[in-house]
Formats: structure tokens, C-alpha cells, sequence
């Protein structure tokens, strides 16, 4: 890295620290993050014992020194099956909103964009993919497609696009006549050129501001399914299968089973709602409320 | 009036859509329906054939679709290969149970959520505005499967004060009278208050659960659109004009803030079907979302099909009557 680079990384630092330091709130949304990064990087390395290990003999152990979160049915250790866990549920998390972001804002600045005949036909599309429950969907898809961690991310990703083509369509449809389009356009700029160089970037801070909230549902969603039992199959861990595994236990009192992979969903999603609130207040002011 | 029939007639074009989408979604689910009809090991190959000529399932895409609109048409939903009865028939007596539900639960939330969110926005920064803020950020955060094992833990478990989370009611208490099908309505009018009581504890925590998630957008959004409309002119002139806190407040304040939130419950009833399956799964309550999901498994695809058809239809009517009301609220917002 050249000091020049690093000069600007540390202005970049700078800045962000100091629109931190307004806001605890936003603090701690990206302190939380930044932890739930690093917990999915370093999990399994981090994890006391082996996730898959079964151990009848310390079956069913409350919390203790050696099991932090108790041990399941067959004596696995349930903190190391969170911890674990944590790297799937963010794969497919991001893995959906990745790819419905890129898909859906493409075809909706297009759509946005060109208007028209091909516009109206693919808002009804929209309407229609909208009528449905997203939840439903997105079970639906995955009987479909097969019960596949791959297809719960291409269903996610679907359930999802309406909202950002909805959103690039109506940010582009605003801005295809301003007065920088129409200079773009003058100097010889092509429709595509336009659109990506243009358009886009300008239109990304209302994008990212929906991927973070949405990062949530996504993560919500997919440990729904998982819970019914569709998507992710056991004994791989994840967040959704935990808690129905230990949805069985609790009439006999072991809570431990499904509790703790229950708050880490929870803290998941409510770190990615933060987020999204406080990206809402740093990158587009005027929404505050 | 040309208003509200232009809207009607729009949701036809989604309707198609919706029926096409739900047509062509046991299209693509994996297996031969004929097959699973014809499981009988002792049918030969000319047997599957001829399940499959009844089912319809040797003609085109086209016809297919045509005559599934047609039995449609007839209220014939498909059989379900389960339990051996025509899904319409499984449906309607399932679909109660839903309703209730979800109806418990939409009003407990609306109950909850509107005057927490006005009066957060009467009083900025107060602990009423810290506590709205808490239960909408928590609420949207609470997985409801999560939510509902929770509940069932500490008030079944822990406490002893709710009723094992099995189903709508006791199985050894005797059902009222079926009018509308859902007990708690079924229960006074035939006068039997110690089923209705019964019923009523069953409902609280499935009830409760799926209010929690209901809640917080609702919440959020009566508290933004309230703080909008309390910072406009108007509100300003009244305040001038020497207008009592509680005309402001109740009258001007108040119906013009309802507008988004009741655009917005649209959108909430949605989200609320969809958790439908989820709650249903958790409290074994015998709905439509639980049987669908079980026909599922067991690669019953009829009901599934139905349900999605039922959710849509539902949603397609709750968004249709949102928007007419939000033009009684507001005649500005028109049905456009």
C-alpha cells in the first residue's frame, strides 16, 4: 500500500468514526456486526468441541463449564453447534440478497429506465409474485426446485427481487431525465452506459439501505424453512434445524436446546435491523424519523 | 363508484397471473402424480396410464391449464392422496381454524400497536416512545417459531398457567355447534362459556405470538406517520386557533395519520399468513398452513396448491378492501 492509499484510508476511518460517535445506537449496529463477522469467519475455528461429535454419556447436560450453551440429545456440544452454524445461516443470508440485489435493480433500472410496454407487463409479473405470501413462496419453490441449501438461497433471492426492482425502478424513473443524464446522453453516452455508469451508483445508497434490512428477512426466512425441515438437513448445523431439534426437549424442561440458537438468530436479525437503520441515517439524511 | 369498479376489475389481471403461477407450480413439483395416485404395487404400467387419461395428465400444458380452471370453477380442488378426501372439503374445515388465528391475532396487534404508536409520538424521547421503539426493533428480530417455543416454555412449562400447546381445544371437550367454525365466536352463541373459555386460553399463546410480529411494523408506522402529520400546517393553524389538545389529537391528528398504516396493514395481514404455517407447526393448531405443509412431506401436492391458491385469494381481497377503505379515509388518496 502506497501512503498516499493509506492517507485516504485513514481520512475514510475518520469520517466513519466520527459520524459514530454521534449515535450509541449505531455503535453498537456495527459493533455487533463486525462481531458477527468475525463469528462467522474464525466459528469453527473457535469452537470448543467438534459440532458433529456425538457423546452419549453427557447427553442432555444443562449448561456448565464444559458445555457453555448444554448438550443435546447425543451429547453435542450446543455452543459449538451455534457457533458453527453461524457460517451457513450468513452464507445463504448474503448468498440471496446478493443475488436478488444485483438481478432485481438491473431489471428494475432497466425497467425504470425504458418504461413502456415491457414495463407494465413486468409490473404485473411483479404483482403476481407479490400476491403470494412471500413465506409461502419461497416453501413452494423449494418442494419445486428440490431440498437443497443452494435452492433455499434461489428462493430467497426470488421472494426478494419485487422489492428491489420495485425500488431501482422508481429511483431510476425519477432521475432518466436530470439534468446529468441529459449531458450523459449529449455526450455520446449509449443507454447501457448510462444506466451502469450513471444511474446506478446513484441510485445505491437506497439499495444498500434495503439489502441490510433485507439481510434479516433472509436469514429469518431460511431458518424458517430449515425449521420445517426444508432446505438444510440434519446433523449439519444450522440455526432454524437447533431450534426444532430442541422444540422437543422443552416439555421435559431442557431449554437450553432450543434457546440458544433461538437468541442467536434473534441477535442476528436484530444486528442486521440496526444496521439498516443506522446505514439509513448516515447515507440518506432526509429519512430520518 | 367508477372508481371503486375500475380497482375491482384490476385485481383480475393478477388473479390470472395468480392462477396460472399456482397451476404451473404442481407442474414443476417433482414426481408423477399418477404415479403416486396408481402406488398400488399390484397396478400394472396400462393401470398408470389410465390414472394418468383421468387425471388429465397426457394433454397439452394448455388443456391442462383449461380444465384445472374448470374444476376450479366447479370448487373442485384435487383429492388429496393423505388422507383420501377432496382438498375443498379438507380446507373448509381446517380454514377456521386459521381465521381465527390470525383474526385473534390481527386485532390484538391492532389493539396494541396503534395507541402505542400514537402516543409515542405525542411524547418524543419519553419512555413510552423507548418502550415503542424497544418492542418494534425486538419484535421485527423475533423469529416467531422462536417467540412461540418461548412462550410455550415459560407459561406452559415453567409457570403451569397455559394449557398444553396441542391444537385448538381440549380433546376431551366437546365442540360447539358449527356456524362460522371458529370456536370463539361459535362458543357464546351457542351459550357454552366454559368451552369458549377453554378455547380462548388455546388461542392466547399461538394468539400472542403472531401478535408480537404483527406488531412492530404497525407500531413503527402509526408512530412515524403520527410525528408527520403532528408536524404539519394544519395541526399548527388548529393549534393557533385555540383548539382543544383532544380535537387536535383525536380529530385532525389522528385520521390523517391512519392513512399509510392502514395501506400499510395490507401488507401485515400478508406477512401474517405467511407466518401462518410457522405458528401453526409450533402449537400443532389443525389449520390450513400445518396440513398443507404435512401434505408436503408426505409429496401430497393438492393441498399445497390450494393453500397457495386460498393465501393469494385472500391477500388479492384484504388489499382490495384496504384500498377502498384507505379512499374512505382519505377521499384525496382516490384508487389509482
Amino acid at each position: 500500500m502506497t501512503m498516499i492509499d493509506t492517507h485516504k484510508l485513514r481520512a475514510r476511518l475518520s469520517t466513519l468514526r466520527y459520524i459514530l460517535s454521534e449515535n450509541t445506537l449505531h455503535q453498537v449496529a456495527f459493533g455487533l456486526f463486525a462481531a458477527l463477522m468475525l463469528v462467522t469467519i474464525f466459528g469453527p475455528a473457535l469452537a470448543p468441541h467438534d459440532p458433529l461429535a456425538t457423546n452419549p454419556q453427557d447427553a442432555l447436560q444443562p449448561p456448565s463449564a464444559t458445555y457453555w450453551f448444554g448438550t443435546d440429545q447425543l451429547g453435542r456440544d450446543v455452543f459449538s453447534r451455534v457457533l458453527v452454524a453461524t457460517r451457513l445461516d450468513m452464507f445463504i443470508a448474503f448468498g440471496a440478497v446478493g443475488l436478488s440485489c444485483i438481478v432485481g435493480s438491473l431489471i428494475g433500472a432497466v425497467l425504470g429506465y425504458f418504461g413502456g410496454m415491457l414495463d407494465t407487463v413486468s409490473s404485473r409479473f411483479v404483482d403476481v409474485l407479490m400476491a403470494f405470501p412471500l413465506f409461502v413462496l419461497a416453501m413452494a419453490m423449494v418442494a419445486a426446485l428440490g431440498n437443497t441449501v443452494m435452492n433455499v438461497i434461489y428462493a430467497t433471492a426470488i421472494i426478494n427481487l419485487p422489492f428491489y426492482i420495485r425500488l431501482a425502478r422508481a429511483e431510476v424513473n425519477v432521475r432518466r431525465n436530470m439534468g446529468y443524464v441529459e449531458a450523459a446522453r449529449v455526450g455520446g453516452s449509449g443507454h447501457g452506459r448510462i444506466l451502469l455508469v450513471f444511474l446506478l451508483p446513484n441510485i445505491l445508497s437506497p439499495l444498500v439501505i434495503q439489502a441490510s434490512v433485507n439481510l434479516g428477512w433472509a436469514v429469518l426466512n431460511a431458518a424458517g424453512l430449515s425449521f420445517l425441515g426444508m432446505g438444510v438437513r440434519p446433523p449439519t448445523a444450522e440455526w432454524g434445524i437447533l431450534v426444532a431439534e430442541g422444540a422437543r426437549f422443552i416439555a421435559s424442561g431442557q431449554w437450553w436446546i432450543f434457546l440458544f440458537p433461538g437468541l442467536a438468530l434473534m441477535i442476528a436479525v436484530f444486528t442486521f435491523n440496526l444496521l439498516g437503520d443506522a446505514l439509513r441515517d448516515i447515507l440518506d439524511p432526509r429519512a430520518r424519523t | 363508484m367508477s372508481k371503486i369498479i375500475w380497482r375491482v376489475l384490476s385485481a383480475i389481471p393478477t388473479l390470472l397471473g395468480v392462477l396460472v403461477a399456482t397451476f404451473l407450480i404442481t407442474r414443476v413439483l417433482p414426481g408423477d402424480p399418477a404415479v403416486f395416485f396408481a402406488s398400488n404395487p399390484s397396478m400394472s404400467q396400462e393401470d398408470v396410464e389410465r390414472v394418468r387419461v383421468a387425471l388429465g395428465l397426457d394433454k397439452s400444458l394448455i388443456e391442462q391449464f383449461w380444465l384445472y380452471l374448470g374444476s376450479l370453477w366447479q370448487g373442485d380442488l384435487g383429492k388429496s392422496i393423505s388422507t383420501g378426501q377432496p382438498v375443498a372439503v379438507e380446507m373448509m374445515n381446517r380454514l377456521p381454524a386459521s381465521a381465527e388465528l390470525t383474526i385473534f391475532a390481527f386485532v390484538v396487534a391492532i389493539a396494541v400497536s396503534i395507541p402505542l404508536g400514537v402516543m409515542a409520538a405525542l411524547r418524543p424521547g419519553s419512555w413510552i416512545d423507548q418502550t415503542c421503539r424497544i418492542v418494534a426493533t425486538l419484535g421485527v428480530s423475533m423469529p416467531t417459531f422462536v417467540t412461540g417455543l418461548l412462550l410455550i416454555y415459560l407459561f406452559y412449562y415453567l409457570l403451569g398457567i397455559a394449557p398444553e400447546p396441542t391444537g385448538r381445544l381440549d380433546p376431551f371437550m366437546f365442540k360447539p355447534p358449527v356456524v362460522t367454525g371458529m370456536i370463539l365466536i361459535d362458543g357464546p352463541l351457542a351459550g357454552d362459556f366454559e368451552t369458549t373459555w377453554a378455547a380462548f386460553r388455546q388461542i392466547l399463546l399461538p394468539g400472542l405470538t403472531m401478535a408480537i410480529f404483527a406488531l412492530a411494523p404497525l407500531a413503527r408506522m402509526t408512530r412515524a406517520s403520527m410525528l408527520n402529520v403532528l408536524s404539519s400546517e394544519f395541526i399548527r393553524t388548529a393549534r393557533a386557533n385555540g383548539l382543544s389538545r383532544r380535537k387536535i389529537v383525536m380529530t385532525y391528528a389522528f385520521r390523517n395519520a391512519m392513512l399509510p398504516v392502514v395501506t400499510s396493514l395490507g401488507m401485515t395481514f400478508s406477512y401474517m399468513l405467511g407466518a401462518n404455517v410457522l405458528v401453526e407447526k409450533v402449537f400443532a393448531w389443525p389449520g390450513i398452513g400445518a396440513f398443507a405443509m404435512d401434505s408436503l412431506i408426505s409429496l401430497d401436492y393438492a393441498p399445497l396448491q390450494a393453500f397457495m391458491l386460498i393465501m393469494a385469494g385472500i391477500f388479492l381481497l384484504v388489499n382490495l378492501v384496504t384500498d377502498l377503505l384507505a379512499g374512505l379515509v382519505d377521499p384525496r388518496a382516490g384508487l389509482n
